[in-house]
């Protein structure tokens, strides 16, 4: 990037960009989701919209200097609104020759990349499958290459502290992060605080680290004097005031459900089972005991959910989390929940692939399981969330559901929405309405004779039946996965009977209140619409954002209830010549909307289990376009006479 | 169990509406009737009593207990019950399961509701066959059972459901059949254990599996087949009209049980051990003792309490609440924070 990588001392002054994507890569020991998450927090506090995506092997502990031990931190941020990580990073901190490798391809033609050559040693080039190293073949001339013996500076800098080679060069991410927080003319205060704190207990290594940090940084203004570096200031961004504080999906997620649960007056019990990447909401639950939290590991993925109905069943809010193949052991759970008609919130991290497939990868593959994927007609709720920060009101909106229709819930989220952060501005939980839960007391019907008895399967306005607490005197039921008969809730196998509950099921759920389908950015008629779910948000937002910029007439539309989808929607996409559904899946999105609509949506599909680029939609809407002149199908000339004011965007 | 108001009921109060669908002379009515007669004699409360099942013909249990009950999916009736349990510990709970249900599908749920020591009454009736499915063999069917999926006989080696869940970690095992008289007194025994209470009840399936417990269950002969265990009682059996004239010794040499015999009541000097329930090696080996050479061990085989799981739930909850800040709005602002002030010339949305 220019103003990073001065060309000339003279177009250092060049107008400084709003945004810069930068990355970290070194080995998976190396520390790089450390650096990157302080440096995110430093970016946070210095008032800057931001989005990251961080990237690490399956492998827990992947052999050193291999590619496929590699792992990455990619941060965008900037002084204007962010909604993606970015597709190709300005910056790239390469700490070994496999993390140069693996990520070099998608610098930016002319960025900057920083490197240790400390780790450039011909094991490493080996390893790396490099024959010859690539700062001496000139491979590297496309970038701006700052090269220089980090581990070296790093033990050096430690030194007094008396660790071994080994400890020292542990340090080294410290190092990095102190050199990238001058680049970005950042204090270094609150990253000394936290590594006081997290080395409570061994000062030395808090020392030796905040050392590290200073000779990163003191190594900043030194090579500013001689090298390529220039520091780069990003002003904050102007954003709504209030309190802030970063948030990842995980964290969301499980303050939005004590949230929901304290809105419906609730204590909730949490099932869970390790699984990647859904284990951090058991985590964060499991120290938030005094919000009435229990959780639960189960001995597998079916007790996990069958204890949270259990718990529903007993009068809490039942919540389990997994992800896809967790998800499909719980499924049959769920249709109990579903014919006994019971509260349950299921939080499904979606991942990449079929079986194991990309467990740390990530893919919206998932919702045709969520919506169709189980035995019978079985309907159920889906709600997906598509950020970090919009995963707290889904959660709540989960369990609203949840509570007042009697009916197990799936909530969508997927590994990147999981790991990544991003500003957040702190709601106030009070400005959420209550939807109290309530526990029938006492029998709801009268025989013909007069006399008072219970109908446990009795709707209400709603489609919901009754939630009676076992322990409530005189209330005594049964219930099962048999077929109820209406009303009563006996064993009933009679057509009529199952046609009669059949439908009441279907419609409960069809019938449930969900607001009306907004448009996010566009009009609500057109050329063309841009319909995505999920995390796929950033990007599309992104794309229509700068396709509009360029005089396009494309909609964005970001769905967030799945089923059932909002009753506005069909009429909405019905207004738009062309309907685009980008998903990172083959394509089930669409198919609802074709199957619910009767709408010709187009799909527009990524599996790679990486998140859709910028670019890539772009490139897809331009194709709607071609009567644009200069447009050849992807490459549209900016318009200045058709450009939106920004600020009439916001 | 747990401490609770005793109150009074009469069997009717136990009785459902509903009609009972086991096939006639099928040993489950038998048992739904030692239940029914034994929880008012126990003081129960049918409102705060919950019966949990699998899938079976067991699991139909609840339809005919006058009391909450959760006729669950196949296997996962203890996963559900443990969270009925955690959500609400001063429940009494019963577990309802099978041979199928609780050790081929649900094998795995059984051995952790053991380990962990969950407090309900398990009540596994043990047919060694699967019934509502029509008759295939089951984990617990003896080796050359005939089934529609073994036509040849089968060739697998049972299970031993008590031995299963004294490795399980159990620490209440019990065994009884339908008919029995003292299964009364061995459900009592197992609703006074505090934690998880696991009673194997051998049961008949006049259908598919027909007298299958005869060569211990009949009533000719009882004597000499049965040994009825009680704490503090020397292990002796035989016909009762001729005098209890065999007992159970330690074979110190093999470290293994023995059959002995006991002349004029002196079954001292004939070594015949004593019943210890909290013995755990001794239960290892009642529940392993083969029928055959030996009796068939019946009645409480092991019975040594230790913390409940919700004992540990609760206590670990007191310990992860004490001191903390219990406020919505601050948690959601915790961490590193930041404000943003409003500036003039831009828009606040
Ligand atoms: S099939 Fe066997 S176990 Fe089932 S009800 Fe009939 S007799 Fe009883």
């Amino acid at each position: 990037m220019a103003t990073l990588a001065a060309e000339t001392p003279n177009n250092a002054a060049a107008a400084a960009p709003d945004a810069v994507v930068v990355r970290f890569a070194g080995d998976s020991g190396d520390g790089m989701q450390l650096t990157g998450g302080q440096f995110t927090l430093s970016t946070a506090l210095a008032g800057n919209d931001l989005a990251t995506f961080p990237d690490f092997p399956a492998e827990i502990r992947a052999p050193q200097g291999t590619l496929f031990g590699v792992s990455a931190f990619q941060i965008n941020f900037g002084s204007r609104e962010i909604n993606t990580a970015g597709d190709a990073p300005d910056v790239l901190v390469a700490m070994n020759p496999a993390a140069l490798k693996v990520n070099l391809p998608s610098l930016k033609p002319g960025g900057l990349v920083i490197i240790d050559t400390g780790e450039f040693t011909k094991r490493n080039l080996d390893k790396a499958k490099y024959d010859v190293s690539p700062l001496d073949d000139g491979s590297l001339a496309k970038w701006d290459v700052l090269a220089f013996d980090i581990s070296a500076l790093t033990i050096e800098a430690v030194k007094p502290f008396g660790l071994g080679n080994k400890d020292a060069l542990r340090s080294k991410n410290m190092w990095t992060l102190g050199l990238a927080l001058w680049m970005f003319d950042r204090p270094r205060g609150p990253i000394e605080d936290w590594l006081k704190a997290k080395f409570k207990t061994k000062p030395d290594i808090a020392n030796a680290n905040i050392a590290a940090l200073n000779a990163g940084h003191a190594y900043g203004e030194t090579a500013e004097l001689s090298g390529p570096l220039k520091q780069l200031h990003m002003p904050p961004i102007h954003t709504a005031p209030g309190l802030y504080r970063t948030i990842t999906g995980a964290e969301a997620i499980s303050l939005g459900l004590v949230a929901g649960a304290q809105l419906a007056g609730l204590k909730m019990f949490f099932g869970g089972y390790p699984i990647t990447p859904a284990s951090a909401i058991l985590h964060h639950l499991a120290r938030l005991k005094e919000f009435g939290v229990t959780t639960f590991q189960a001995e597998d993925e079916i007790a996990a959910i069958c204890a949270a109905i259990g718990a529903s069943y007993a009068g809490q809010l039942g919540i389990t989390s997994s992800s896809g193949p967790g998800i499909a052991l719980k499924t049959e759970a769920m249709g109990l929940a579903i014919m006994t008609e019971l509260p349950l919130v299921i939080v499904n991290s979606q991942r990449g692939g079929p079986s194991t497939g990309l467990p740390t990868k990530t893919e919206q593959s998932d919702l045709y399981q969520a919506v169709y994927g189980r035995n019978g007609d079985a309907p159920m709720p889906v709600v997906s969330c598509n950020s970090p920060g919009d995963a707290f009101e889904c959660a709540i909106e989960a369990c609203r559901i949840a509570v007042q229709y009697m009916t197990p819930v799936m909530l969508l989220t997927d590994g990147y929405i999981a790991n990544a952060a991003e500003p957040w501005m702190v709601p106030d939980p009070d400005s959420f309405a209550p939807f109290p839960a309530k526990f029938l007391t006492e029998k709801n019907a009268l025989n013909a004779d007069g006399s008072e008895t219970l109908l446990p399967y009795k709707r209400d306005a709603k489609g919901a039946r009754p939630w009676i607490k076992p322990g409530t005197p005189g209330l005594m039921h049964r219930i099962g996965g048999i077929e109820k008969q209406v009303d009563t809730g006996h064993i009933d196998y009679a057509p009529d009977n199952h046609q009669a509950m059949t439908d009441a099921r279907v419609n409960k759920v069809l019938d449930i209140a969900v607001p009306d389908q907004e448009v996010a950015l566009g009009g609500t008629s057109g050329k063309l619409v841009v319909v995505g779910w999920g995390s796929t948000y950033g990007p599309i937002r992104r794309a229509v954002d700068n396709s509009r910029r360029k005089g396009l007439d494309v909609s964005h539309i970001h769905v967030r209830h799945i089923w059932p989808l909002p009753k506005n929607l069909g009429p909405l996409l019905r207004g738009f010549e062309n309907v685009l559904v980008p998903e990172m899946n083959t394509g089930q999105f669409k198919t609802v909307l074709r199957d619910q609509f009767l709408v010709d949506a187009t799909p527009l599909t990524k599996t790679s289990g990486q998140p859709f680029a910028i670019t890539e939609l772009e490139a897809a809407i331009g194709k709607y376009f071609d009567n644009i002149e200069g447009n050849e199908g992807g490459d549209v000339a900016v318009n200045e006479t058709q450009l939106p004011s920004p600020e009439a965007e916001v | 169990m747990n401490e609770m108001t005793k109150i009074e009921t009469t069997l009717k109060d136990w009785e459902t509406d509903q009609e009972v669908r086991w096939c006639p002379g099928c040993g489950d009515y038998a048992i739904l009737k030692a239940v029914q007669r034994t929880l008012p004699q126990l003081g129960c409360d049918p409102s705060n009593t919950v019966f949990i099942s699998g899938i079976g013909c067991s699991s139909r249990f609840p339809y005919y207990m006058e009391t909450y009950g959760f006729h669950t999916i196949h296997g996962r009736a203890p996963a559900v019950a443990t969270g009925v349990k955690l959500a609400n510990p001063d429940l009494d709970i019963w577990l309802v399961t099978g041979d199928g249900d609780g050790l081929s599908i649900g094998g795995n749920h059984m051995m952790h509701v053991l380990r962990r020591n969950v407090n309900m009454q398990i009540m596994l009736f043990n047919n060694e066959i699967y019934g509502l499915t029509k008759g295939q063999a089951s984990p617990t069917s003896r080796e050359g059972t005939k089934s529609p999926s073994t036509p040849l006989g089968s060739y697998d080696h049972p299970a031993r459901p008590c031995a299963f869940a004294l490795g399980a970690g159990a620490r209440f095992v019990a065994r009884g059949f339908d008919v029995s008289k003292n299964l009364p007194d061995v459900l009592k025994a197992a609703h006074a254990h505090q934690g998880a209470a696991f009673i194997e009840i051998f049961q008949n399936c006049i259908v598919y599996n027909k007298d299958v417990f005869d060569d211990f269950a009949a009533p000719k002969g009882a004597g000499d087949r049965q040994l009825w265990l009680e704490q503090g009682q020397p292990m002796l059996f035989g016909d009762p009209k001729t005098g209890l004239d065999k007992g159970i010794a330690l074979d110190t040499e093999a470290l293994a049980l023995k059959v002995v015999d006991v002349v004029d009541g002196d079954w001292q000097s004939a070594g015949v051990l004593v019943h210890d329930v909290t013995n755990r090696a001794v239960a290892h080996m009642l529940v392993e003792m083969p029928f055959g050479p030996f009796p068939m061990a019946l009645g409480v085989l092991y019975d040594d309490p230790r913390p409940t799981f919700e004992e540990g739930v609760i206590e670990e909850r007191g310990r992860s609440v004490a001191g903390k800040d219990v406020n919505l709005a601050r948690l959601l602002a915790k961490g590193q924070t930041w404000t943003v002030e409003a500036s003039e010339g831009h828009p606040v949305d």
